[in-house]
């Protein structure tokens, strides 16, 4: 008896130090799987994307008179390639507007233009700027709706004025920025290639390379598990809550400037937006 | 009123091939909202297609089925031209018709 519970204690000790050391290595010591179910299920629905029913509604946001004043966006919005021009807009931003004086994404442009030229309450826009269920969300539903407007346009940002240069200096130096309980910056996860969590395949984003391109230009995108369509703003704010980092303020210079860095880190990709994610 | 669906019809050969997609929050009544209460459920329960005035297809769906369903199927005995009609009535009593031409 005593010496069967010995030989147990035995294989105890092995496993439990099998087990530590493959803890401390996981991260590190995964390497990618080369396959993907999501893309099976993304073959699947060939060039069909439940997202296009964002697009639709989209559409209509961008075409109506809507808010106070009642005006069309595509009357007086600008996204930086003229006043009502969405073709090939994604693909440029973040940019800098001379009106603003700043460096704006999408999704803040699109605020501006809701704000200022229509008179809507931007309050109003900002609580349901993350749709669930019949609680829609018009920047998502627009945002998805421009995006789809730079397919295949390939991402070149202007990159002239100096707040666009500064914007990108930040963005690098936040996407390098380690901090939180976790002390994890973005590039604990992305900075090198072929690794992954889980099943989730990890792109290197810090560099400029195809992975980059890959993942940058199929955002916005439909996320299957929630039943929506999520834009950049949204992605960096679920990363800044993996990483345990304070909550990232919707449309905040943070969120803005990171884009940038991945944005500039895409260039050459061709966009493919929106996408189909798991 | 729910969200207008968006369907294609396409003719390859002598075959149609018909994709659909539905605006449906596909409630299973199992979720709970943050307060804890039960989601009720509501889901599509009957899809219908009919082209010229003929059934080609009728589904029974039930809760599994995803949150805005994407449908394909493919039929026969259809020309360019014709019409594709797709009817949806969910659990509480709604229902969609929408159409598109088959190219």
């Amino acid at each position: 008896m005593r010496a069967k519970t010995k030989q147990h204690m035995f294989w105890l000790a092995i496993v439990v130090g099998a087990a530590s050391s493959f803890t401390a290595s996981l991260v590190w010591a995964q390497s990618a799987t080369s396959s993907d179910p999501v893309s099976q299920y993304r073959a699947m629905f060939g060039d069909d994307n439940p997202a296009d029913l964002w697009v639709m509604r989209g559409k209509d946001l961008w075409q109506k008179p809507r808010g106070p004043k009642n005006v069309a966006l595509a009357k007086t919005c600008d996204l930086g390639m003229g006043t009502g021009v969405i073709k090939g807009a994604y693909a440029h931003m973040p940019r800098y507007f001379a009106d603003t004086n700043k460096v704006q994404d999408l999704e803040t442009r699109l605020l501006t233009c809701m704000v200022r030229d229509q008179g809507l309450d931007k309050a109003a826009i900002l609580k349901n700027r993350f749709g669930d269920g019949d609680r829609k969300s018009d920047l998502e539903a627009l945002s998805a709706y421009v995006v789809g407007a730079s397919k295949g346009v390939p991402i070149s940002l202007p990159m002239s004025h100096p707040q666009e240069k500064r914007a990108y200096a930040m963005g690098k130096a936040l996407f390098y920025y380690r901090a939180g309980t976790h002390d994890f910056s973005c590039a604990s996860c992305h900075g090198q290639s072929g690794k992954r969590i889980r099943l989730q395949q990890l792109p290197d984003l810090a560099t400029a390379n195809p992975e980059a391109q890959k993942t940058y230009t199929t955002w916005p995108a439909y996320r299957v598990s929630q039943g929506e369509v999520r834009t950049m703003e949204w992605r960096l704010g679920s990363c800044f809550r993996q990483m345990r980092f304070p909550k990232l303020k919707y449309g905040s210079e943070v969120a803005i400037d990171l884009t940038m860095f991945l944005a500039k880190n895409a260039e050459g990709g061709k966009m493919a937006a929106p996408g189909l994610k798991r | 009123m729910a969200d207008p669906m968006r369907i294609r019809a396409r003719l390859t050969g002598d075959t149609v091939e018909v994709k659909v997609l539905m605006a449906h929050p596909m409630e299973t009544g199992l979720r709970k909202d943050s307060s804890g209460k039960l989601i009720p459920a509501h889901y599509i329960e009957t899809v219908n297609a009919t082209c010229k005035g003929k059934d080609v297809l009728t589904a029974d769906w039930g809760p599994a089925v995803s949150k805005n369903p994407f449908l394909a199927f493919r039929f026969k005995g259809a020309a360019k031209g014709d019409k594709v009609t797709i009817t949806w009535k969910d659990t509480a009593g709604e229902s969609r018709t929408d159409d598109a031409v088959v190219s």
